[in-house]
């Protein structure tokens, strides 16, 4: 039954994105205050960049989830800021450590953190995002094991480390180490299609940015507001999730999380939202 | 030719079988004839009257699985001008309960909101009993779509 | 998900007399027991069956909850403030635990 329903599904999809209609909407212009801080959902795009603004997916998304986004207490995504401050401050492992025991308090130590993500980790000479920084921390100062993907704790923890950016503009520095040539290897991914439905990144979230795929307003396909408290789940969805969920909808094999594909996408897809505040945790549909 | 959203989603609409939902497995869904049956209960018999109770639900949810909605009865709350219970049903949900709301005189205002699921589009109903046993009754439509990614 | 945890959302002072909004969030899946797993079984319900709210001893609100509440249950309602006090807010889960939060106000 779900299976012929995903089915049908697509193949409006592939209609959709096949004949040059469907129903234009512009964003909202609109402020999105979290807690008296002004979140940037609007900004001129960076030098080399396709478009010549980026906006927040918040832009697109309909008043009612605009407005759990916009209140802290309301919005579901802060339960699991709460759990991850529990994590943080939690000893575990044969170390007898916990996070706050090598970096103190989060709000102080972890503030601007998530905004500079993904960096470039010489000694694994490949990017690393939060989630595999934590993992290293594990592994190497706590004696610990690395989190499975998408385990609940390394959603809220990574929820709880970028929520301490709220507001802060998302900025890389892609001289590090061999940071522009993952950029590159990004690029070429976001723009190639694949699937059997033959869709890049870029046919919904350049080409048809604004336009409706069915019911869903397609937005530029920000990372700045990941982890996102999704309506359709209920829980936190992390960057990697979507992406695979966003390949996997394609009808393409999808890349494992944090493997060369999807770490070169998570640079080039950061980079894409420069400028945009870190809104984590966002909510999304 | 030009299609406006609201014509782009009731073209959707019509495709529109099952939100994914926390009910999608369910496969009978209630019907109209249920949800009436708990009105009948609730309000003992009579009918209840359109007027002073408001239901507050957005016309297309983004998501069924998470749907505000609010209700308020135009009440003093002391006396005899209390609000007792607002009973939320849903008739197009596998089960047509919600929730069920009690006021009290300390409640000060007879308002409550909350989030709550929708299996498919459907009509929302509130239905508002006061301590002399009139009852209000207020219905809005609330549009679930499919979204394109996976919805 | 970890053990459910309540937040809740009031004014830390109010007037006598004052109608104060309360906002109430608990993280919670809120199993319908209408889903199946990837093996075709039903997953059993578990959700939330119902809040409740006194002041003071007195309630104010509560409700009654069925499946079809959203996961990470909210609610916001309103409560009439005469004197200083403590509000009790609990959680009753399905499986017979119950989850409790207080807070107080003080009237001035």
């Amino acid at each position: 039954m779900r299976h012929s329903l995903a089915i049908v599904g697509l193949g409006m999809m592939v209609a959709a994105l096949q004949m040059p209609l469907t129903a234009q909407a512009d964003p909202v212009d609109d402020a999105l205050v979290i807690d008296d801080i002004e979140m940037v959902t609007r900004t001129k795009a960076p030098e080399g960049h396709p478009l010549d603004e980026v906006r927040s997916g918040w832009l697109y998304r309909e008043a009612e989830t605009r407005e759990l986004e916009a209140d802290s207490f309301q919005n579901p995504g802060m339960l699991y800021v709460e759990q991850g401050a529990d994590i943080w401050n939690r000893v575990e492992g044969p170390e007898g450590k916990s996070c706050a025991s090598c970096h103190n308090d989060a709000a102080e130590t972890m503030k601007g953190v998530g905004a500079n993500y993904p960096k470039w980790d010489a000694d694994a000479k490949r990017p690393i995002n939060i989630e595999l920084q934590v993992d290293k921390c594990r592994v190497e100062n706590m004696g610990l094991e690395a989190y499975k993907f998408d385990a609940a704790e390394q959603k809220a923890l990574t929820t709880y480390i970028k929520n301490q950016s709220l507001g802060e503009p998302v900025k890389l520095d892609l001289s590090q180490g061999e940071l522009q040539s993952w950029w590159d290897q990004g690029k070429e991914l976001y723009y190639t299609r694949t699937g059997q439905l033959n869709f890049a990144c870029a046919s919904c979230h350049e080409a048809n940015s604004g336009q409706y795929i069915r019911a869903d307003h397609l937005s530029q396909g920000q990372a700045n507001g990941f982890p996102v408290y999704r309506l359709k789940q209920a829980d936190m969805v992390s960057l990697h999730n979507r992406f695979r969920g966003c390949i996997r909808d394609t009808r393409a094999e999808t890349p494992k999380a944090f493997s060369d594909e999807l770490m070169a996408l998570e640079v080039y897809v950061t980079w894409r939202g420069t400028g945009l505040s870190v809104e984590t945790p966002s909510v999304r549909q | 030719m030009n299609i406006n959203r609201r014509q782009a989603l009731g073209l959707s609409a019509g495709a529109v079988a099952f939100a994914a939902t926390g009910f999608s497995a369910l496969p009978a869904l209630a019907s109209a004839e249920d949800a009436d049956k708990r009105i009948a209960d609730f309000a003992g018999g009579k009918t209840p009257e359109a007027g002073k109770l408001t239901l507050t639900a957005p016309e297309i949810a983004e998501n069924g699985n998470t749907v505000p909605i609010s209700v308020s009865v135009d009440s003093a709350m002391e006396g005899d001008d209390v609000v007792e219970e607002v009973m939320i049903l849903a008739e197009g949900n596998p089960n047509p309960d919600v929730a069920t709301f009690r006021f009290s005189e300390a409640s000060g205002t007879a308002a409550a909101t909350t989030r709550m699921r929708l299996a498919k589009t459907q009509n929302v109903i509130a239905v508002a009993r006061m301590k002399d046993g009139t009852t209000y009754i207020d219905k809005k439509e609330v549009k679930v779509t499919i979204g394109g990614c996976g919805g | 998900m970890a053990t459910p945890k309540p937040r809740v959302k009031l004014p830390k002072t109010a007037s006598a007399g004052e109608v104060v909004t309360i906002k109430t969030l608990i993280s919670h899946t809120m199993e319908s027991g209408q889903r199946k797993d990837s093996d075709g079984k039903v997953i059993p319900r578990q959700i939330i069956n119902k809040f409740s709210c006194e002041f003071n001893g007195a309630p104010v609100f509560s409700c009654d909850i069925e499946p079809a509440i959203s996961a990470n249950p909210y609610f916001e309602f309103s409560a009439k403030v005469k004197e200083s006090g403590t509000f009790k807010f609990t959680w009753v889960d399905d499986d017979g635990s119950v989850y409790e939060d207080e807070q107080t106000i003080e009237v001035k």
